[in-house]
């Protein structure tokens, strides 16, 4: 468990940032599409606001953005949105993974790929977000013997 | 800094400095990177990404669209790897499950 800091600058500057830093990481997954960027980094960029959190406000006021819990089912939550995305394109008649066949959602040829792309990404990002958090809290919450 | 460590470090500069001096100019045509065909006359994939992953995915940046449509398996794959890293932290960390 992490204690909260004392100092109130901390505080402050922590909390005011935290929604430009993940706003960010939005538009860096959105954004994939037309520059760097993508669902790992988005996904990190996340990761660090609230890692950032858990470092500045401690662990169980942080604990209101992002649950300790929360980890491990959101992460295979992102990659379940991967993965279905792919039985999508079996079930509308394709391979695994071959956007083409979302045409039945009602896309175009091009657009199928585009917002296929897209969907993936976003699964991406929820996964590489949830995993890196766990991680970090599975590692500081042994620390105090927790 | 001790003696040992410093003379190893030093070897690997310079002999990835000098390795550096064969690699082709960046955007050379000529280099065997960029050829269309390869040796047995078969397309080379990294010519096909360039000219038409545009096209494929209504996509300006070539890179998401290899990882993203061309590899999605693969990027797939990686996930799988993150998630098991994440698990192996719970499950080694955790001391109450």
């Amino acid at each position: 468990m992490i204690t909260s800091s004392n100092n109130p600058i901390l505080i402050i500057a922590s909390r005011f940032l935290t929604p430009f830093i993940q706003l960010f990481a939005l538009y860096v997954i959105v954004h994939g599409h037309y520059g760097p960027g993508g669902g790992f980094q988005g996904g990190g960029i996340l990761a660090a606001s609230i890692i950032l959190l858990r470092l500045s406000l401690g662990t169980e006021k942080s604990e209101k953005v992002f649950r300790r819990t929360w980890g491990i089912p959101l992460g295979f939550f992102g990659a379940l949105v991967f993965f279905s995305i792919g039985l999508l394109t079996m079930l509308f008649g394709g391979n695994f993974l071959e956007f083409d066949e979302l045409g039945l959602l009602g896309f175009n040829k091009v657009g199928s790929h585009f917002y296929g792309i897209l969907l993936i990404e976003i699964g991406v990002g929820i996964a590489v977000m949830s995993t890196i958090v766990s991680i970090f809290d599975n590692l500081s919450g042994e620390l105090d013997g927790d | 800094m001790k003696k040992t460590p410093l003379i190893i470090l030093t070897f690997f500069a310079v002999a990835l400095i000098y390795s550096t001096s064969w690699l082709p100019n960046l955007g050379d045509p000529q280099s065997l990177h960029h050829r269309e065909h390869s040796p047995i006359g078969s397309q080379v994939a990294a010519d096909y990404y360039i000219k038409f992953a545009g096209q494929d995915a209504a996509s300006p940046n070539i890179v998401t669209v290899i990882l993203a449509d061309y590899r999605a398996f693969d990027t797939l794959g990686e996930i799988i790897v993150i998630l098991t890293a994440g698990i192996v932290c719970f499950v080694i960390l955790r001391k109450n499950l």
